[in-house]
């Protein structure tokens, strides 16, 4: 394309191409300026060289549906709308027992699930002994699905009402079912955001060590990156950056994931919503940083089917394909431009936007090219390499 | 390596004009980042300043009376039904008052064809707004007039002369749908034809009033249909040169008759407005439909040949409940500062208008 090759020399950005073209590991500066460039097309196409580099023009979603098995919490971060302190007279705050949890996954017996995502509030109520039947109890209801449960913040938890080190309990919890774990809690990785938003929670190198722990026992988990509230760029490049170096080590990281802040009903409601620029930059600047996490998640429930869909070609390569609602979103408010979609619908989509949708279980295995997606004789073609005959 | 729509992109390089052909292939085969790439380079073409503009405006939707039973609309009210309305003088007063405090300059007066309603009644209706208020009437789409001209029994030259007389100042691009035949008679078979449609406009832009242009895509049509759409209209704004802005929208599903079709995807928004920014290069504003399409789409059109936010809109009926978006002033200020442009507001005839004084209008970023 001859008029991208304008477009990047006009956005400073030959250099990057570059390194982006050769494979060659970016640095902060790099960041940086992919943050700055106003121009989000030349950010896009070098984000869509490295995505279509590892995944050509597959999109892959998973049939899962989300369980958060307690809303109150300790941690009282300012950015949450979903919990309720421990002792809040609200009269909102519930834990599920196990047999309830389990019987939230019957309710979508009739429908595949190949994952159960599993996250929840710090509820210093709960038991160790409470996690494993937790745990064992789903898996016990949905044999065929794995469970991804427990962010690092959840699993720090566990081991301190356990009393025992994380790496002793870990192969306990994997022997009760546990397959893999979200990303959830990372936030961003800056003292100063941590000490403001949420400080009471796991600070940044602890997140590290959990991460590290759950990796060095064999479990592979994906990482989250929440944006759009009081965090700078350099923040977020940093958070990239330390994640990278992380992945280096363990390789535990299956995907990430970047999570747009909706201020709405939390602390910090005066804050406006995230953009759709935002929600493809950072898509775009996490695909491009992380050159060795093999997928990009694009979430919809949280930035808009539309979007979602457009993500696809600015650095995405999955999307994620939640069968139930999800309840800590759904705590945010309900906003008139939030739709509701099938995973069919949402299959439609990939496919209308020339990406083939292959399905995918917790720990990215391919289970086999979707029933609704047959890719469009005529649609778009990938950017690179030679387009489908049409 | 050869692609396949490099022909396409050495005509967009040299601003060479895209055939009825191109604007097919484009839609088919052309993937969001070469769209996204030809239509900013035709967009900066145009524009060479990072500037997106928009007008502070409000719509007065003076009567929801109409016979016409456009099966996309749930807005209107047949003759004689229960809940139908003519706003009176002071209604319409109360809303440009309104406007007015708020810095506004554009009144978008638009309603149905109403039986009841004689050219004498919007003659008055504008000289009054006129002798009133320091603002532009952007008003009666071509439908409206068309009918007013009929049931008055003037020509529609001297009815437009008579309205632009008492102070019509531009006409918006509505009920342009699209202009296909085939098209409008599944969609709006008692509305006029597309003929009739652009002959209005042609006899407008005669006389010196300028208006808009939409496309609203996502119905029945196919993609050559609406490319034909295109063609049309680059051919009646290379006779006259009136049309101003393109609007496309998509259909808003919910609540019409048409309510099992399929509502149109982020993509089809943005490659709609892509093309059309570079089919209709004679045009001179592309206008993004944030009111349709929520303003994450809405801002991310910015990258796809949009350089203008359109109106702030005080009201809005017409469109499904459900679909409106009302994003206030500095909410559409925020999401073209966010892109990385720099807003200003502007007249409905696209005069740049200083900035306001008194409490700046920006949101912190």
């Amino acid at each position: 394309m001859k008029a991208i090759g304008e477009l990047l020399r006009r956005s400073g950005l030959e250099a990057l191409h570059a390194k982006v073209r050769e494979g060659r590991r970016l640095d902060f500066d790099d960041g940086m300026r992919l943050y700055r460039t106003p121009d989000l097309t030349a950010v896009g196409y070098l984000a869509n060289l490295a995505r279509e580099r590892r995944s050509g023009d597959r999109t892959f979603f998973v049939r899962n549906l989300h369980i958060n098995y307690t809303n109150i919490c300790n941690k009282l971060c300012k950015f949450c709308s979903f919990y309720t302190a421990p002792n809040s007279q609200d009269g909102r705050g519930y834990a599920l027992t196990p047999e309830e949890a389990a019987a939230r996954v019957d309710r979508y017996r009739d429908e595949s699930i190949r994952e159960i995502h599993m996250v929840a509030g710090i509820n210093p109520k709960l038991s160790y002994g409470y996690y494993l039947d937790l745990v064992r109890a789903v898996k016990a209801a949905r044999p065929e699905a794995q469970v991804k449960a427990f962010t690092m913040i959840e699993l720090a938890q566990i081991a301190r009402v356990a009393k025992r080190p994380l790496a002793d309990i870990l192969p306990e919890l994997q022997a009760a079912g546990l397959a893999a774990c979200p990303g959830g809690g990372a936030e961003v990785f800056s003292e100063r955001v941590h000490e403001e938003l949420f400080r009471a929670k796991l600070d940044n190198e602890g997140w590290f060590d959990v991460a590290r722990t759950v990796h060095r026992a064999g479990i592979r988990s994906n990482v989250t990156m929440l944006y759009g509230h009081i965090e700078t760029p350099e923040e977020k490049v940093r958070h990239l950056l330390h994640v990278r170096e992380l992945q280096d080590e363990t390789g535990g990281f299956m995907c990430f994931v970047p999570l747009a802040f909706d201020p709405a009903n939390t602390e910090l409601s005066h804050l406006p919503a995230t953009t759709g620029y935002s929600n493809l930059r950072e898509i775009a600047v996490g695909r491009l940083l992380l050159d060795n996490v093999e997928h990009v998640k694009a979430f919809w429930i949280m930035i808009t089917p539309g979007v979602a869909q457009m993500a696809l070609w600015y650095g995405a390569d999955d999307l994620d394909g939640t069968v139930s609602h999800y309840e800590i979103t759904h705590a945010l408010g309900t906003r008139s431009h939030r739709q509701v979609l099938t995973v069919d619908q949402l299959l439609e989509l990939s496919v209308e936007v020339g990406r083939i949708p292959v399905e995918r279980d917790a720990l990215y295995n391919v289970i086999g090219e979707s029933r609704a997606a047959t890719a469009p004789s005529n649609g778009p073609g990938r950017a690179t390499g030679v387009r489908r005959e049409s | 390596m050869t692609h396949p729509l490099d022909d396409i992109e050495d005509k967009v390089l040299t601003g060479e004009r895209l055939s009825f052909e191109d604007g097919v292939r484009l839609f088919q085969q052309a993937n969001p980042l070469q769209l996204s790439t030809w239509a900013s380079l035709v967009r900066f073409r145009l524009h060479p300043e990072r500037r997106v503009t928009y007008v502070v405006g409000r719509v007065i939707n003076y009567t929801n009376v109409c016979w016409v039973q456009c099966k996309f609309c749930n807005f209107y009210r047949l003759p004689g039904q229960e809940g139908g309305y003519v706003l009176s003088r002071e209604a319409v007063f109360e809303k440009i008052r309104e406007l007015v405090n708020l810095g506004g300059t554009e009144v978008l007066i638009q309603g149905g064809l109403n039986p009841a309603l004689k050219l004498e009644y919007y003659e008055n209706l504008f000289r009054a707004i006129k002798a009133n208020f320091a603002v532009q009437i952007h008003g009666l789409s071509p439908v409206e007039i068309i009918y007013l001209a009929k049931t008055s029994q003037l020509s529609e030259r001297d009815c437009l002369a008579r309205l632009q007389a008492a102070g019509l100042d531009s006409i918006p691009g509505a009920g342009a749908e699209i202009l296909v035949e085939a098209v409008r008679e599944q969609i709006a078979p008692y509305k006029n034809s597309a003929a009739a449609w652009l002959d209005l406009m042609r006899t407008a832009h005669r006389l010196g009033i300028g208006s808009s242009v939409t496309m609203m895509y996502g119905s029945v049509e196919s993609i050559e249909q609406r490319v034909e759409h295109l063609v049309r209209v680059r051919a009646l704004q290379d006779e006259t040169g009136g049309f101003r802005a393109f609007i496309p929208w998509s259909f808003q599903p919910e609540g019409t008759h048409l309510g099992d079709v399929k509502r149109a995807s982020g993509f089809d928004y943005l490659r709609t407005v892509a093309v059309s920014r570079l089919m209709l290069d004679n045009v001179p504003n592309i206008q993004s439909s944030w009111l349709t399409q929520g303003p994450k789409l809405g801002q991310i059109a910015l990258q796809y040949g949009v350089n203008d936010m359109g109106s702030t809109i005080l009201e809005e009926n017409v469109v499904s409940k459900e679909s409106v978006f009302m994003v206030p002033l500095s909410e559409i200020e925020r999401l073209i500062t966010d892109a990385g442009f720099v807003p200003a507001r502007r007249n409905t005839t696209y005069e740049i208008l200083p900035l306001p004084s008194g409490p700046a209008t920006h949101a912190a970023a």
